[in-house]
């Protein structure tokens, strides 16, 4: 960008401690993965490893998902790739904020996780990205963390289902998404598009696809303005 | 086993390229204003439709089962500016409350 602010490192903090809370549901969620991968006898590395690389929670649990009812690793990749397609608008969105050449900018591209995101979103579609960036950190460490604490204690742990721990990751998204809802007007009406959209889609198309359409109720953005 | 390998190298490639695309493809140029207007109701739409999946659906269908009743509570507590952690944590337990007696 060519306005050039100074960032200094309180904006990473900044970040930081606005991830903290999504990092410490996060951190549950973490939990239910490694229990869920163990009760699929996933071992303790693979889980892990899985989380280290990929930190994706939406898409690991897709895997799980899969491979847990019989699907072979292409379907279980296709499933992810469809779930995580929601990234590619996100990582547009960001693209203008980040720093560096290309290899720099497809490894900050990393950092762009739904809250942070979120959370870095400056209205008007500028973004923070040392805020962003400040408040992946945690998150992936909790992540992280999590999964090796679920592996290791899955039979403590026991029925994530039981434990309500599938209503995390939804209430995490609410929390995120009721902060939107305070601009009020469009953002309201994009909110709404896209619950039709989504409600509509989601007995007739694979897992993913129904939140990369909604994207379309953004598209009342380009509404009220000159062509 | 290697299936499971492959799933996990697969989607962790596959991850870090999508999330790369963006900033790779369009690098420092600014968006035009018009598509400034479409990523702003961006975050509330993609929000939205992750709360609507991640409650109501389930294998390819829509159900209403207790995880509603647990995200609709949480719904309410943020409404009232409940911190982040509060309505989490009272949408597992609503969802757990809902699963063991309702």
């Amino acid at each position: 960008m060519s306005i050039e602010t100074e960032h200094g490192s309180g904006v990473y903090l900044a970040g930081a401690r606005a991830g903290l809370p999504f990092a410490l549901a996060t951190f549950v969620l973490g939990i239910s993965f490694g229990v869920l991968a163990c009760s699929l006898g996933w071992g303790v590395v693979a889980p892990i490893v899985f989380s280290v690389i990929a930190f994706s929670g939406s898409a690991q649990f897709a895997v799980v998902a899969v491979l847990g009812t019989g699907g072979g690793a292409l379907a279980a990749i296709v499933a992810a790739i469809l779930l995580n397609s929601r990234f590619l608008p996100m990582g547009i969105a960001v693209a203008p904020f980040l720093k560096g050449g290309p290899l720099r900018r497809a490894l900050e591209g990393q950092a762009v996780v739904d809250a942070s995101w979120a959370l870095a979103s400056r209205g008007g579609g500028r973004f923070d990205r040392e805020f962003m960036i400040g408040a992946t950190l945690p998150q992936v460490a909790a992540w992280i963390c999590g999964t090796v604490i679920g592996v290791l204690a899955s039979d403590v742990v026991g029925d994530v289902e039981r434990l309500g721990l599938d209503a995390i990751f939804p209430a995490f998204f609410m929390a995120l998404l009721v902060d939107e809802l305070r601009d009020g007007g469009q953002t309201i009406a994009a909110a709404l598009i896209a619950a039709g959209l989504s409600l509509a889609l989601v007995p007739l198309v694979p897992p993913g696809v129904p939140v990369i359409a909604a994207c379309a109720g953004a598209l009342l953005g380009l509404r009220g303005r000159s062509s | 086993m290697t299936t499971l390998w492959v799933a996990i190298l697969g989607v962790a490639l596959a991850s870090a390229a999508i999330k790369a695309m963006g900033p790779v493809l369009v690098g420092g140029k600014e968006l035009p204003p018009s598509a400034d207007a479409v990523i702003a109701l961006l975050a509330p739409a993609l929000l939205t439709a992750l709360v609507v999946t991640e409650t109501f659906g389930e294998d390819g269908h829509l159900v209403l089962d207790a995880r509603a009743v647990g995200v609709g509570v949480a719904g309410l507590a943020l409404a009232l500016r409940a911190p982040v952690l509060l309505a989490v944590a009272l949408a597992a337990l609503t969802t757990a409350l809902v699963r063991a007696f309702g």
